[in-house]
């Protein structure tokens, strides 16, 4: 009797899979750079390309690493809730401008506001493939060791902010 | 657009049919005419290992068929660690290093993947021995019910109409 | 207007649809012949209404009315006509309308062409027809109505993705949905007997002409696609293992499956459950596909436009069908008995064997493309499954299939001497060991194992159809005697020699093409010549050409053998304006034993272009097999048996005694 069962019985495991397949993006990869540290990279700055920005400037405190550009929409939306964050203080947040024009960045910046500590200028894009980024935006929390705890993949949302990031830089500020 | 905004944009226009629209968002050719291939690296040793690796921000293509900025990063990437003589397993490992397992066709096999890589075989021999108990089966099973009169009328009919003429 | 009528007129069709699932299925059980009558008005009535569904969203494309939303996100006033129509089915939602149109289609035809049927068997075939058709409709109605309106209106539309506008493409969607959807006639036909714990030879009877029929739909449809996505795209390749690609196929192994167990349940009785299993799975993976593809649980080539909650819908549509008929099989499969006792060496086990090895192959398809959502359901993270998995597993496991397809035809019905049937076949296998090595050894280029095993299963194939034949023939002398027989008891003989030739064909494109073709990426400026394969191809040049809604750079490449001219390809890349990707268009010169073909990649400057350069030998083998085999299942739906009212007696009766007396 049970092996008419079996066909009804591999159906239900497979639609249970389905089901949670329709909670979850797949276009969402997730970085296998957590819990690694921050890859090294030192990059002019964007502000002033005479300086040097670069993984050492990270070390040592927590902070969020957006990644950006002029030219990707879902970046303007995010700008103001980096700004937003940038005022409540919480986290130091850097830049790093992905691919993108110096003088079109300094404007955004300009109109915009400017939520970041620095912005690395990373016109070719290299550093950003060692940082394994595909896509703008992208932010990476690190911690005080150097280490890559979380990636947000997609813009930041007040949503994201107060479940996510907030309790998560909270934990990483009390880590010694 | 590299992120969402790319794909949802141009694509409320959403297409039908099952078809590979493969390239359908970037459609590439000729994507690798640029690099130099006089030197130490092959067009097709180059086109072998970019064909078997996945662009990130497209919908399903090969970095060699994407036209996405990415994907060209990321040849040029490739293209100067091969010139640079790393290996094949070298350069797969730098991508995985950044990207993840996402980034192989050909995924690997971990006990993670056991099921990918061995439930075809463990499929194929559950058939084989289902196959084999239901024939046995059969072959044992008594002649149903028809009488020896039956069945000689039966055969007969069945020969006229020509033995084995039925095909599926 | 027309849009108000259209969705007036899809609410009509749900109506009818409530009628038809319902009022003849209750018939059926309290033999209240008046209500088992509906089915067959309520079924051609849900097809009128959902003919003037589709006619009046058609007409909102040729009026360019763009309050209705869908006209406006696909339609534009500078389309051709011609992508006007098939811009109906060119999203979401106007294909599900299209998928609901043929999904009452084929309930009509059944209403018209099974009047021959006891009534309650039609009566219940209609109902579950009816009762899919409820899902769609309300999917359709509630997530994914093709009338809705837009305000305000736009100036104009913002047209047709430029991909689909391809003759080929106006025509792949209906092919394949009309093998996709046929599958629920099968699929109503093994439910209806399950309902009635009914499963003879004549169930599998009326049910193998429907069957056959859709897949011959089903095979032109991927047949076509798969000549679209090679000829379209400019990537050279015909088959990339996608999912959405993987939605056809899978059904499609599985449909083809249940053709052969269908024959072996109409001739000997046998093997009723396991059919009746193929017949839902069949039709489960259809609406599988469809979920796959259209909820964006997958990440594939074939992006619709996802919504969540066409996602849930779709699931709960596929949980209720699925799961509904999987658990009446589960209480009504065990009480099926018969079938009739064979051999080892029988004809029997040769079509079971086929089908184990059939279904293997569709469930490892199936795990392939679903295993990134389990690995991802599970926590573990993303993972790709492509390609060269799924090669790797089909060249596994196929060659198994072909070595069957070569003894299968050759056995008999019940019993065959095991001695006798290797006598037969120990020449044609050594001729093609002996051929499968031949072309495995590297004297020449491209040799590989793969090449040999290719060829040497094609070959294995073409001399077992032969002895065949020519057993058959055997006591069938002459032109006269051969057309008889095919006019007569022979023609699903014949058939299943085409259907069998078409994979032989496809064997040999496939394994050619893959070994032998060649392929570069050059920078070409006007007047060079790139060689390749022995053929020059000359580069002259690229010039602007106005299409009707596109602006296209078209190139010249000019294809020498030797000093002879031998064509002239002209591969463009098209612009069809703001907001839109430029799409390639191959120049393809094709042949029966190659095609050459030239797609144009980017203005290097200065005159320079990269161009991509193929010489695919004997690709077109690929798609001619595929046509081969659907002729294969036209020769054997036309079979007159299946038309004649009134069963000729005796292989009827022959059967079905054989299979136990129970007809």
């Amino acid at each position: 009797m049970l092996r008419y069962l079996l066909p009804l019985g591999i159906f239900a495991a497979l639609a249970g899979f389905l089901a949670v397949g329709l909670k979850l993006d797949p276009k969402e990869v997730p970085s296998p750079l957590i819990g690694k540290p921050i890859p090294e990279f030192v990059l002019p700055r964007l502000e002033d390309p005479k300086r040097r920005f670069g993984s050492a400037d990270l070390k040592g405190q927590v902070a969020l690493l957006n990644v950006w550009a002029t030219w990707c929409v879902s970046c303007r939306a995010e700008h103001q809730v980096l700004q937003a964050l940038k005022e409540s203080g919480v986290v130091p947040i850097y830049g790093l401008d992905y691919k993108d024009e110096r003088d079109k960045a300094l404007r955004w910046l300009q109109v915009l506001g400017n939520p970041y500590e620095a912005v690395a200028f990373d016109e070719k894009g290299r550093a950003a493939i060692d940082w394994g980024v595909y896509g703008t935006p992208e932010t990476f929390v690190i911690d005080k060791r150097g280490i890559i705890r979380h990636k947000f993949i997609g813009p930041l949302t007040e949503e994201k902010v107060e479940d996510i990031l907030l309790p998560l830089v909270r934990k990483l500020k009390a880590e010694t | 657009m590299i992120f969402s905004p790319a794909p949802r944009a141009i694509w409320p226009l959403a297409p039908i049919a099952f078809a590979l629209l493969l390239a359908a968002l970037h459609a590439g050719a000729g994507t690798v005419a640029r690099y130099d291939f006089s030197g130490p690296v092959t067009e097709e040793h180059f086109k072998a290992v970019i064909g078997k690796l996945r662009c990130l921000v497209c919908q399903n293509e090969t970095l060699l068929d994407s036209n996405a900025e990415l994907a060209q990063d990321l040849r040029d990437e490739v293209y100067q660690l091969m010139a640079s003589g790393k290996s094949d397993e070298e350069v797969i490992d730098f991508l995985v290093a950044r990207y993840g397992d996402f980034v192989l066709y050909d995924p690997p096999v971990k006990p993670s993947t056991y099921l990918l890589w061995y439930g075809p075989f463990a499929l194929f021999v559950i058939g084989v021995v289902a196959l084999v108990v239901t024939v046995r089966r059969r072959t044992r099973n008594p002649e149903s019910t028809l009488s020896a009169e039956e069945r000689e009328r039966a055969e007969r009919l069945l020969r006229e109409a020509g033995e084995g003429d039925e095909h599926p | 207007m027309s849009g108000e009528l259209g969705h007036f007129a899809l609410i009509l069709a749900l109506c009818l649809a409530v009628v038809q699932a319902t009022v003849p299925l209750a018939g059926s059980y309290t033999g209240n012949r008046t209500w088992m009558s509906v089915g067959p008005s309520t079924a051609t009535g849900q097809f009128v209404f959902l003919a003037i569904a589709f006619g009046a969203l058609m007409q909102g494309f040729l009026a360019d009315d763009f309050s209705i939303r869908y006209v406006a996100e696909n339609g534009n006033t500078q389309l051709p006509v011609i992508y006007k129509v098939s811009a109906v089915w060119g999203a979401h939602e106007g294909s599900l309308l299209l998928w609901v149109l043929m999904l009452s289609g084929w309930g009509m035809a059944v209403a018209l062409l099974s009047r021959h049927l006891p009534q309650v068997m039609q009566a219940r075939v209609l109902s579950v027809l009816g009762m899919v058709a409820i899902g769609f409709l309300l999917f359709m109605l509630f997530t994914s109505n093709p009338f809705e309106r837009l305000y305000p209106v736009p100036a104009e539309g913002r047209s047709l993705n430029p991909l689909l506008q391809d003759p080929g493409l106006a025509v792949h969607p209906p092919l394949l949905y009309m093998g996709y959807v046929g599958f629920s006639v099968a699929f109503a036909f093994a439910l209806a007997a399950l309902l009635g714990g009914k499963l003879d030879a004549a169930w599998a009877r009326w049910s193998r002409p429907w069957t056959t029929t859709a897949w011959i739909f089903l095979t032109l449809g991927i047949t076509l696609g798969s000549w679209w996505a090679y000829n379209e795209l400019g990537w050279g390749g015909w088959w990339f293992w996608d999912p959405v690609e993987n939605a056809s196929f899978m059904p499609w192994l599985v449909g083809t499956a249940l053709i052969h167990s269908l024959a072996v349940t109409e001739k000997r009785g046998a093997f009723k459950t396991w059919t009746v299993l193929l017949a839902i799975a069949a039709f489960s993976m259809s609406l599988l596909g469809t979920f796959l593809v259209r909820s964006g649980v997958l990440t594939s080539v074939h992006a619709f436009a996802n919504d969540p909650a066409r996602g849930v819908f779709i699931l709960a549509f596929l949980s209720v069908v699925v799961g509904g008929s999987l658990a009446i099989y589960a209480w009504r499969a065990p009480h099926i008995r018969g079938g009739g006792r064979f051999d080892f060496v029988s004809r029997e086990t040769f079509l079971l064997a086929n089908n184990v090895l059939l279904v293997v192959v569709a469930a490892l398809i199936l795990l392939g493309t679903v295993f990134p959502l389990i690995y991802d359901a599970l926590g573990w993270g993303k993972i790709s499954v492509g390609f060269p998995w799924f090669n790797k597993m089909f060249v596994t496991f196929m060659p198994f299939l072909l070595l069957l397809m070569g003894v299968g035809p050759l056995a008999r019905w019940k019993h065959h001497d095991p001695a006798d049937l290797v006598r037969r076949l120990r020449l044609a296998f050594g001729v093609s060991l002996a051929i499968g090595i031949a072309f495995a050894l590297p004297v020449y280029q491209g040799a590989s194992a793969l090449m040999g095993l290719g060829i040497g299963l094609a070959a294995w194939l073409l001399l077992s159809l032969w002895l065949a034949v020519r057993d058959r023939l055997k006591h069938r002398r002459g032109a006269r005697a051969v057309l008889r027989d095919l006019t007569t008891q022979g023609r699903s003989f014949y058939a299943m020699v085409l259907a069998h030739l078409g994979v032989a064909v496809t064997l040999i494109g496939i394994t050619l093409v893959a070994n032998l073709e060649a392929e570069r990426d050059v920078r070409m400026a006007p007047g060079h010549t790139y060689e390749l394969a022995g053929y020059g191809f000359r580069f002259d040049g690229v010039r602007n050409v106005q299409g009707p809604n596109y602006l296209a750079a078209r190139g010249t490449i000019t294809v020498f053998d030797g000093d002879r001219q031998i064509a002239v390809l002209h591969p463009e890349k098209r612009n069809y304006g703001p907001g839109t990707m430029p799409m390639t268009e191959s120049g393809i010169d094709v042949g029966v034993t190659r095609d050459l073909y030239a797609s144009l990649g980017e203005d290097l400057g200065g005159g320079e272009w990269a161009v991509r350069l193929y010489y695919k030998p004997f690709v077109r083998w690929i798609w001619a097999g595929g046509i081969l085999m659907a002729l294969g299942g036209l020769l054997a739906v036309s079979d007159p048996r299946y038309r004649v009212r009134v069963r000729r007696r005796s292989t009827a009766t022959a059967g079905e005694a054989l299979a136990g007396g129970r007809a």
